[in-house]
């Protein structure tokens, strides 16, 4: 698949995505690992993708986003931010409600599907 | 022109900044002596009232371009508008008024 489109993919079926450097258990970054601490103290599951195992993702995905490094947040399709911006929101109390919320409408989703 | 002169001229041209701060970080990553690869921006403008965070990062990020397409390997970005700069540190304390000094009447 064309690296845009597998991009494209990623965004779309993950409402919660970091791009960054390593894992969350293992970050390369100590701005990969500030994001991740910030995202997984808000308790909820998210998807990521490790851009240094990805080095076609990590060129062409800037361009994409119009946003020129990693980590990089994104949320039911749009770019949230990066390090600096996931940290802001964090310690002014926006993130959790962000992340939450849009945990919780896809959880009901995906349970109605199921029960469909 | 070394990378951070070029983005202190580059920031204070195009935000007319209430206050602007460059701090060269990269002695604290693992490259060497003397590189210009990690900065730290603290921006206070007029420009970024009524803007969301990544609409400001975005507009540093494009005056930026060409530093960070072959120069910067990171850019911590901080970004407030005056209010929220007044918010956060409530600015420099005001100096006492001038009460008269030698000059003052004894009551």
């Amino acid at each position: 698949m064309e690296t845009l489109e597998k991009i494209k993919q990623q965004i779309a079926e993950n409402p919660i995505l970091i791009y960054m450097k390593g894992s969350p258990k293992l970050p390369s970054c100590g701005f990969s690992a500030q994001a991740t601490q910030a995202l997984m103290s808000c308790g909820e599951q998210f998807a990521y993708v490790d851009i240094l195992q990805n080095p076609d993702i990590r060129a062409e995905l800037p361009a994409y986003a119009d946003w020129p490094t990693f980590p990089q947040l994104w949320v039911e399709g749009e770019l949230v931010g990066g390090c600096d911006i996931i940290l802001e929101m964090f310690q002014q109390g926006e993130l959790q409600p962000l992340i939450k919320e849009t945990a919780a409408k896809y959880k009901s989703a995906s349970e109605q599907s199921d029960a469909e | 022109m070394n990378i951070q002169s070029s983005i202190e001229e580059k920031l204070l041209s195009h935000f007319d900044p209430a206050y602007l701060e460059v701090v060269n970080e990269s002695h604290q990553h693992n490259v060497p002596t003397g590189s210009e690869t990690h900065f730290k921006v603290v921006l206070v403008s007029p420009s970024f009232d009524g803007e969301r965070l990544i609409n400001r990062h975005r507009a540093v990020n494009a005056v930026l371009r060409d530093e960070l397409a072959n120069h910067i390997h990171a850019l911590a970005l901080h970004t407030y508008t005056d209010s929220e700069w007044r918010g956060l540190y409530g600015g420099a304390p005001d100096s006492p008024e001038c009460l008269g000094g030698l000059k003052r009447k004894a009551s």
